[in-house]
C-alpha cells in the first residue's frame, strides 16, 4: 500500500497507465489517495478506504466483492485483461470505477510510484 | 434557515480555502519565444482565452485574447509573444484566501490570474473563475462527507425503537462449493446495515469480518447459515456449517497458515489471512469445532468503537 503525496485524479491516472476505461460510472473525476496491489483478497480486506485504487491481475467477480467490502473507489486490471460481463455488472451495481492497462503489475506499479513522487504538477 | 446556514458555509469556505487549494490541476503556459501565429491555435485547443509567459519559473507576462486582436488589428508580422504580452501582470499569492481572487476578478474583469509563491516569487499555477467554483463545491463535498460520518455516530435505528431491548435477526443460508456467489451474504448484509444508519466504520468491519467466514463456509464448510444478531450495543455474527471440522484450532489463527485446495488460491483466496482479518474486524472471535461435525464461528462487534463490550 503506498499513500501518495497527493491525490491524483482518477483521470490522470488513466493517463499514467495509459488504461482502457471498461467502467466510468460518472465516478473518474474524483481523486485517488491510496494505491494497493494485490492478488490476494485477504490482503486488500486488511487494507481500503473510499479514495483507493487497486491493481490487480484477478478479474474474477469475488474481486469487485472484495472492493465492495472495503470501499475501494477504482480497480485497474493489468496486462490488458478484461472481466467477463457479469463481474462488470457487478461493479457497476456498486458504483466502482474499471480501468485495464496493458503494463505489467510491476510496470504499472512503477509508474504510479513515479507519479507519485512529483510533487507538482509538470509544467510543459 | 437551511438556506441560511449554506451560505454561512460558503463565506466560511470563501475566507478558509487559499487559492492554491483551487488553481487549476492543468496549466497551459507559454514560452517567451512562442510565435503569435501560434497563439490562436493554442488557446483554441486548450479552450482559454489566456496564457502566462512563463521562464525559469518567473511570470513574464500573459496573453490574452485581447493582445492577439489588438497584434491582428494592428497587421504587425509575426513576432514572439514576449514583444504583444501584457507585462502588468495582477497576479495572487498562493496563500492568498479565496474571497481575494474573488475580488479580484471583479474589480479587473479578467480572465484568470497567475498564483505566485510568495516565499520564492515563482509561477505556482492559474486560477479562474471556473477554479473556484470546482473549489469551492469539492470543499463543500469534503464537508458533507465529514458530516455525513459524525451524524453515523448519533442515532440509529435501535435508538430511536421505543422498547426496553431491541433486537434484530437476520439469517441467510449459503450453498457450498459455489464460489461465484461468495459474499453474496456479505454484500447484503452490509446494505442492510447502512439502511440502520451503523457508522461506516461498523459497517466495513462487518462486512470484511462476514465475508470471510463466508467464504471459509464455502470453501471449507460445504455450506451453512449465516445468522445475524444485532441490539444497540452490538452485532453478533454466527456461522455454522456441518463440514469436516477443524483438527487443530490454534494452528488456523496464525496468520499465512492455509490448507486451501488450488483452485481456491487461483481465485485469490487461501492465503491464510481469513481468521486474522477477522480479529482485526471484530472485538471478540470463538471457534467452536469437532472433526467430522461441524464449525461455529462467532463474531462479535461492538458498535461504539470507543466501549468494549459486555
Amino acid at each position: 500500500m503506498a499513500s501518495l503525496q497527493r491525490s491524483i485524479p482518477l483521470k490522470e491516472i488513466q493517463k499514467i497507465l495509459s488504461a482502457d476505461v471498461i467502467l466510468d460510472e460518472g465516478w473518474l473525476r474524483g481523486e485517488i489517495k491510496t494505491v494497493y496491489c494485490s492478488d490476494l483478497m485477504s490482503d486488500i480486506l486488511s487494507f481500503g478506504d473510499s479514495s483507493s485504487l487497486l491493481i490487480t491481475g484477478l478479474i474474477n467477480p469475488q474481486t469487485i466483492r472484495t472492493a465492495e467490502m472495503v470501499d475501494i473507489a477504482a480497480i485497474c486490471f493489468v496486462h490488458g485483461k478484461i472481466p467477463h460481463q457479469d463481474t462488470i455488472e457487478m461493479a457497476k451495481k456498486n458504483e466502482i470505477v474499471l480501468l485495464s492497462t496493458k503494463y505489467s503489475m510491476y510496470e504499472a506499479c512503477g509508474r504510479l510510484y513515479c507519479a507519485r513522487m512529483s510533487k507538482s504538477i509538470d509544467l510543459p | 434557515m437551511r438556506r441560511l446556514t449554506e451560505i454561512h458555509k460558503v463565506q466560511e469556505l470563501v475566507f478558509r480555502l487559499k487559492t492554491s487549494d483551487a488553481k487549476a490541476s492543468e496549466v497551459v503556459i507559454l514560452s517567451p519565444n512562442t510565435m503569435m501565429s501560434e497563439v490562436r491555435s493554442i488557446l483554441r485547443k486548450n479552450k482559454i482565452a489566456a496564457a502566462p509567459i512563463v521562464a525559469e519559473q518567473k511570470v513574464l507576462g500573459i496573453i490574452s485574447v485581447n493582445d492577439y486582436l489588438n497584434w491582428l488589428t494592428a497587421g504587425r508580422e509575426d513576432c514572439c509573444v514576449e514583444k504583444c504580452m501584457s507585462v502588468n501582470v495582477k497576479f495572487l499569492y498562493d496563500d492568498e484566501p479565496l474571497t481575494d481572487a474573488i475580488k479580484c476578478f471583479d474589480r479587473y474583469g479578467f480572465y484568470e490570474f497567475p498564483i505566485i509563491n510568495r516565499k520564492t516569487g515563482n509561477f505556482a499555477g492559474i486560477i479562474t473563475r471556473r477554479d473556484i467554483i470546482m473549489g469551492l463545491l469539492r470543499a463543500l463535498e469534503i464537508d458533507y462527507h465529514e458530516m455525513e460520518i459524525s451524524s453515523y455516530s448519533g442515532h440509529t435505528f435501535f435508538q430511536d425503537m421505543a422498547a426496553d431491548h431491541t433486537e434484530l435477526m437476520l439469517s441467510f443460508s449459503v450453498a457450498g462449493k459455489n464460489i461465484q456467489h461468495g459474499g453474496d451474504v456479505a454484500s447484503k448484509l452490509k446494505k442492510n446495515l447502512h439502511h440502520l444508519g451503523l457508522h461506516p466504520d461498523i459497517i466495513r468491519k462487518t462486512a470484511i469480518a462476514t465475508y470471510e467466514a463466508e467464504m471459509n463456509l464455502i470453501i471449507y464448510g460445504g455450506g451453512g447459515t449465516v445468522e445475524v444478531f444485532m441490539d444497540a450495543d452490538v452485532i453478533h455474527i454466527e456461522v455454522k456449517d456441518k463440514g469436516p471440522g477443524i483438527p487443530d484450532i490454534q494452528k488456523v489463527l496464525q496468520p499465512g497458515y492455509s490448507t486451501a485446495p488450488d483452485w481456491v488460491r487461483e481465485l485469490g483466496f487461501g492465503a491464510g489471512m481469513g481468521f486474522t482479518n477477522i480479529q482485526n474486524c471484530s472485538n471478540t472471535l470463538d471457534i467452536i469445532s469437532k472433526v467430522g461435525k461441524g464449525t461455529t464461528v462467532k463474531i462479535r462487534i461492538g458498535l461504539d468503537p470507543g466501549k468494549s463490550i459486555k
